[in-house]
């Protein structure tokens, strides 16, 4: 069945009929990103008004691929869990040339994190899921539909927002203004920053159809499929993949100087999934066609405007590294702002938020420029080069690694910026946390789940933890100690970390040091680094 | 002599994009010639007649004549 558009209330803003206060934050865009940005600061206590133009959750599936780390911060932000139970989970890729499998890859981690590694999971179902948490945030988040933008002038400390709303026009001050307002971003055009990188001229179609048997054929479990030059589909790439409520998205490769309009149009694009699916009975759900860019700003953070998600940055699809990356961008900066609005931290915090994400944006471009480039070879010698490494692939194991249909989207490590405090360990400090089942007197848990959200001190094994302000202590597998202690559930914490052995966790959950034996005067010093404080030198 | 499964993961990506670049902005007649630079070049760094031979025979059996 087709997804129900519900439109959300437009209210009219108070700043209509008299001067509304200086917001704190104001976020402009509430797609993911934007929705996900005012929840992340409200679990701080942090209060946001977000302004949308719109008043319709994602009309089409759009960004459909959710990673195992965008889940993980959707569990923290209290949405993970609801995303899991709707979205399908698939861990199988096969890869086709012609009507060849020449390789598939199972995406099936090994056993013991809560999330898997990837779903497909709608847009639209994600925008509202956290539209629904928004709602338990009435004090914090001020949702407003068809409250526009219109302009916005820097005032140094603040911001000037103009806003247009269906009842006219009003003013609104924010000392922060966080521009989510996507791949085109009004923000970022009024400033006139440069946005400029590598476009590619190849043209794709999306389709996404209902249907009610699996194109997949007799395939029981859900699968990405992906071929170079189909037989249905000759010269060009095709992907697939099933999302929920039995809606398949289709994916071709259109020519360079395809009429965009016109392939759009069902005549043209009815036969085109016919030649896929056969003659099994479909229904046509939503159609795009769609070029793209490779881009990051310059620099994110602008003074008191800052740029999170495709406003910041955008990539080829190939990879899930859109929307994914922007979730990442969201918890990085979300705890980072927090501090310095409640004057925990020193505003310089916020630069490294551009210092760490503007490296991961690098990371997801090169990674989708080059699945790009392979798939759609410019020259005949780009062209002979995949040719034969297809060929070789269907039997010489280092060939199939060599074909790329996108490398999926995996959480960088911030390994070297500043906050972190070198060190060596298994899970060396920069990387992300790795999950692992815990049991406590309150029955079984997660590591991410006792981690995120706040400056953590785990110890794994015999470690003994110093007691340090603003850092939480979790001891695993440690005899009684005066904080809460976890067992490792089939040792796979201590497996992961190693044992006798501490780490900081940031809020974010990115390991900020490690320590052998840990003193409250060397975790005290590390998590003022963390928090941008430079440490005065002995 | 057995061909390795797999020596260039995880630089594949890298590995590929650097021989794209190579050849980046060449004729396709001057691409050819680079193509048997590297191959002369490859075989002199393999140095290993046997090894050489078994990659030949493996490279002409996936020809299609």
């Amino acid at each position: 069945m087709a997804y129900d558009y519900t439109p959300y209330p437009y209210v009219p803003p108070k700043g209509l009929t008299q001067a509304e206060p200086r917001h704190p934050v104001a976020i402009v865009g509430a797609g993911p990103i934007g929705l996900a940005m005012a929840i992340d600061l409200a679990q701080r206590g942090v209060a946001s008004v977000v302004l949308d133009d719109n008043n319709v959750v994602s009309v089409g599936s759009r960004a459909i691929c959710w990673a195992k780390r965008t889940l993980e911060i959707f569990d923290r932000l209290g949405v993970g869990e609801r995303m899991l139970e709707k979205g399908v989970t698939w861990k199988i890729g096969r890869q086709f040339h012609g009507d060849r499998e020449v390789y598939s890859f199972d995406l099936l981690p090994e056993d013991g994190h809560k999330y898997p590694a990837f779903i497909n999971l709608q847009q639209y179902y994600v925008e509202e899921y956290l539209i629904d948490r928004v709602r338990d945030f009435p004090g914090l988040i001020d949702l407003r539909f068809r409250n526009k933008v219109v302009d916005h002038a820097d005032r140094g400390d603040h911001t000037l927002l103009t806003v247009e709303t269906p009842d006219g026009r009003y003013s609104l001050e924010a000392d922060w203004l966080i521009a989510c307002d996507g791949a085109g971003s009004p923000t970022r055009n009024r400033m006139g920053l440069s946005f400029e990188g590598q476009t590619f001229q190849e043209q794709f179609l999306i389709a996404d159809i209902e249907m009610k048997d699996s194109p997949f054929g007799d395939a029981a479990v859900p699968e990405r499929w992906f071929w170079f030059d189909p037989p249905f589909h000759k010269g060009k790439s095709a992907l697939l993949h099933m999302q929920p409520d039995n809606i398949y998205r289709i994916d071709l490769q259109l020519d360079v100087d395809a009429d965009a309009r016109a392939e759009a149009a069902e005549d043209k694009v009815i036969p085109r999934i016919k030649a896929i699916v056969g003659d099994k009975p479909f229904r046509l759900d939503w159609v795009s066609v769609y070029k793209f860019r490779c881009i990051k700003l310059d620099r994110f953070v602008h003074g008191r405007v800052i740029f999170v998600g495709d406003s910041a940055h955008v990539v080829s699809p190939f990879g899930a590294r859109g929307g994914n990356g922007g979730i990442q961008d969201v918890d990085n900066l979300g705890w980072k702002l927090a501090a310095v609005i409640q004057g925990k931290a020193d505003e310089a915090l916020i630069a490294t938020y551009h210092d760490e994400r503007s490296h991961g944006s690098a990371e997801n471009i090169l990674h989708s420029s080059r699945a790009t480039n392979f798939m759609t070879p410019k020259t005949p010698i780009e062209a002979l080069f995949r040719t034969e490494a297809l060929r070789l692939a269907h039997d010489q194991p280092f060939a199939r690694r060599i074909l790329n249909s996108g490398r999926l989207s995996m959480p960088c490590s911030l390994e070297g910026f500043a906050l972190q405090t070198p060190g060596a360990a298994q899970v060396p400090p920069g990387s992300p946390l790795v999950d692992a089942p815990l049991s406590g007197a309150e029955g079984e848990t997660w590591l991410l789940s006792q981690v995120q959200g706040d400056f953590t001190l785990v110890g794994f094994g015999d470690v003994p933890l110093p007691d340090v302000p603003g850092v939480r202590r979790l001891g695993i597998n440690q005899r009684a100690a005066d904080y809460p202690c976890f067992t490792a559930t089939h040792g796979h914490a201590i497996r992961r970390y190693g044992s006798d052995i501490a780490y900081l966790f940031r809020p974010d959950g990115h390991v900020a040091a490690v320590f052998r034996r840990p003193t409250a005067q060397d975790v005290a010093r590390a998590a003022g680094r963390a928090m941008g404080k430079t440490t005065e030198t002995a | 002599m057995k061909i390795f499964p797999d020596r260039l993961s995880p630089q594949q990506d890298d590995f590929y994009n650097a021989l794209m670049d190579a050849h980046e902005g060449l004729s396709e007649t001057d691409s050819h010639a680079l193509n048997a630079r590297l191959i002369l070049l490859m075989a002199n760094q393999i140095g290993d007649l046997d090894v050489l031979r078994d990659l030949l025979t493996t490279a002409r059996a996936y020809a299609d004549v």
